[in-house]
């Protein structure tokens, strides 16, 4: 007996809506404004989150990158006699400290199913093969033998790979790219096959037997997709000699960085095989005074970006919402108004039989139905403007962005102007209520 | 019930404002009424006699300071809050010298609004608001809100509002003070028919001596007291 039915409340709601419409509009603009943002910069986040992870998975997720780090060292006293932590003495790694291949060879061992390939970064540099006025930009580094790795070699065109011997005598032949022998051999790769070229890098000279040609994959090549807008021609691609040949001429056999691929078929656990791999290396550094070994992969940082950027995200959304809290302010304030308009309305309601409850509920879901109406054009504003958003960095980043608003946050948008209604609806409902039906039909 | 009972008891009923402070004011002092089902009272008084404040009693809207006020075998005294809601809702029509009729709303819709708080079907609040107002002579006029209509027909749809729930008590509170006395004739006629034909119990609050005269008792009020109570004609004056 209590309760007016709730469509018929809903109908109410509208109704009184409906005849201040100047005034609903303007007091929806806050919940508007503060469920549009919201959405808005959840919609702007996701978009550049989900961008982030796409380029740095598909560049690999599956890399674990291992180097060296300095022990920490005792805290050393100064003069004074005062404790003085001061910057950690740097000290360069020799030959001594650097992973060697006996290590990588046992890592290999270890784990033959886990591990695709293992990388070393050894480079001659970067430099130019000039034959009359031809010429080709190269970089020039060094391969380890195929022990080192499960991975399919890429694509032989001509020729064939090293041999077990290039490798252990580190002889001074090279595998050069389809383009190098565009630029150079017009194309011919059996011409190219034995031929002996010089490559110069910086001031230094450096003598190579082509024994093969392979395929110079671009997809996988972040420069190279970076470089897109230079010519063939002009492309840098890489000159593969035997990494025995480079270290022979630079003197130096341990390699201070290695990147090993993993299969992500039989790695599940990244974290779990990180500390594995660290475990097995930390064996040779045991009695190493200065330094350990370190491992870690692309996707903790991807983890560490990701929470970054989340946590970006909840603090501009919070900055969002305090504009909504400013609009349920409004609403509040424009539903006291509205009650003292309709004092008389609210004493007429009450001698005609309607209970405290019943005055109560109207109100309060007048409020609401101003919150959930503001709330849906908050939420239809947000997703334009946050597409909007992903439509401008598109057009700046030129890649294909995917807007994506999530629907847990349209949800969350829905429920907290629910909320909001209710909420800042209550006390002003409460006041309609509470009133007096005599005073209230007395008021003029 | 049956024609005749008593349908409001009320004795040495007092009411104070501003209770405990300096300014405490006694507005009636100690009223004594009893009224019949089916009967057609008036109440007349000076402007400051404590009419509005006991047809607020009267109608459930406040509640005495002291006294006993027994309406339809219910206790007023003691009903709560939701009790006194329910009791408008379902025994008492109010006609108010103002109409008091919701702006936004159509006639039809106003005279729905009792039977919303009755929790009755939509389709049969549609159906009796219609009976009503067309027994009002309104039938035209369904769809046109309240500042579409002139006093009398305002008061129209304001009875026919009070009408809705079927109540026992109809209690009018100056009726016909803000109409022409043309058209508050056409008003006192429809109460006397509502008296007539549907045996309904009418307290008509009034200063107008003329009007007063016409209702079966005439109760006069001066300064929070009944000073005199007699019959009236009881018929209806003859313009």
């Amino acid at each position: 007996m209590e309760n007016v039915l709730f469509f018929e409340n809903i109908m109410l709601a509208l109704s009184s809506l409906r005849s201040n419409k100047m005034r609903t509009i303007l007091t929806m603009l806050g919940i508007i404004i503060g469920i549009g943002s919201v959405i808005c910069i959840d919609t702007l986040g996701n978009s550049l989150t989900k961008t982030v992870t796409d380029t740095m998975e598909s560049s690999g997720g599956n890399t674990i990158y291992l180097s060296l780090q300095q022990k920490q060292t005792e805290v050393e006293s100064s003069d004074s006699g005062m404790e003085f932590r001061g910057p950690r003495r740097m000290r360069e790694a020799t030959e001594d400290d650097k992973f060697t291949n006996e290590m990588l060879l046992d890592l290999t061992e270890t784990f033959p199913e886990e591990i695709k390939n293992i990388q070393v970064n050894s480079s001659l540099g970067s430099g130019q093969v000039k034959i009359g006025s031809e010429y080709a930009y190269v970089e020039v580094s060094g391969i380890l033998p195929s022990e080192f790795s499960s991975a399919k070699p890429p694509e032989i065109l001509a020729g064939s790979e090293f041999d077990d011997q290039a490798y252990s005598e580190g002889r001074a032949v090279a595998m050069v790219s389809d383009y190098f022998c565009n630029n150079l051999y017009d194309g011919d790769y059996d011409k190219a096959l034995g031929e002996t070229i010089e490559v110069t890098i910086g001031q230094k000279y450096y003598s190579f037997t082509i024994s093969g040609v392979y395929k110079y994959d671009t997809g996988d090549n972040m420069m190279a997709m970076m470089a897109a807008g230079a010519s063939d021609y002009d492309t840098q691609t890489p000159i593969y000699v035997p990494i025995k040949n480079i270290q022979d001429k630079i003197h130096e056999y341990g390699y201070e960085e290695v990147t090993i691929l993993t299969n992500s078929e039989k790695v599940t656990n990244q974290d779990a095989f990180i500390s594995d791999v660290k475990d097995l290396l930390d064996k040779y550094y045991h009695n190493n005074k200065y330094f350990q070994p370190t491992a870690f992969s692309m996707s903790s940082i991807f983890e560490e970006f990701t929470t970054l950027l989340n946590s970006v995200k909840a603090v501009f959304a919070g900055i969002a919402a305090i504009s909504l809290l400013v609009g349920g302010i409004g609403v509040m304030n424009i539903m006291l108004v509205s009650i003292s308009e309709r004092t008389r309305e609210i004493g007429t309601r009450k001698a005609l039989g309607a209970s405290n409850s019943s005055i109560r509920t109207q109100f309060i879901v007048e409020a609401v139905v101003l919150c959930l109406i503001g709330g849906v054009l908050g939420i239809i504003t947000g997703i334009l403007l946050g597409t909007g958003g992903v439509k401008i960095m598109e057009y700046f980043s030129q890649s294909e962005i995917s807007a994506a608003p999530s629907l847990s946050s349209i949800v969350i948008a829905v429920v907290f102007s629910l909320i909001i209604g209710v909420f800042f609806g209550y006390y002003p409902a409460n006041k309609a209520a509470k009133m007096n039906p005599i005073d209230a039909l007395r008021y003029e | 019930m049956a024609k005749g009972d008593v349908i409001i008891d009320m004795k040495n009923i007092v009411k104070r404002y501003f209770i405990g402070q300096p300014n405490e004011l006694e507005v009636l002092h100690g009223i004594d009424l009893q009224v019949h089902e089916g009967e057609f009272v008036a109440i007349v008084g000076q402007s400051g006699s404590g009419k509005s404040t006991l047809m607020n009693v009267i109608g459930a809207l406040d509640r005495p300071t002291e006294g006993d006020y027994i309406l339809d075998g219910v206790d007023m005294f003691l009903a709560p809050d939701d009790m006194l809601s329910d009791i408008r809702c379902h025994k008492i029509g109010f006609v108010f010298q103002t109409y008091n009729l919701v702006a936004r709303n159509t006639a039809l819709k106003n005279v729905e609004l009792p039977m919303l708080y009755a929790n009755t079907t939509r389709s049969y609040r549609n159906k009796r608001a219609k009976e009503l107002l067309t027994m009002m002579g309104m039938e035209e006029r369904m769809k046109h809100t309240p500042d579409e209509l002139s006093g009398g027909q305002k008061q129209r749809v304001a009875i026919a509002r009070a009408m809705a729930n079927d109540p026992a008590i109809i209690l009018a509170d100056e009726p016909t003070g803000a109409l022409d006395s043309q058209t508050g004739r056409l008003i006192m006629d429809i109460f006397h028919d509502l008296h007539e034909k549907q045996g309904k119990t009418i307290i008509l609050i009034t200063h107008s001596p003329e009007l007063a005269e016409e209702c079966e008792t005439v109760m006069t009020l001066k300064d929070g007291m009944f000073i005199n109570v007699r019959k009236g004609s009881g018929k209806r004056a003859v313009l």
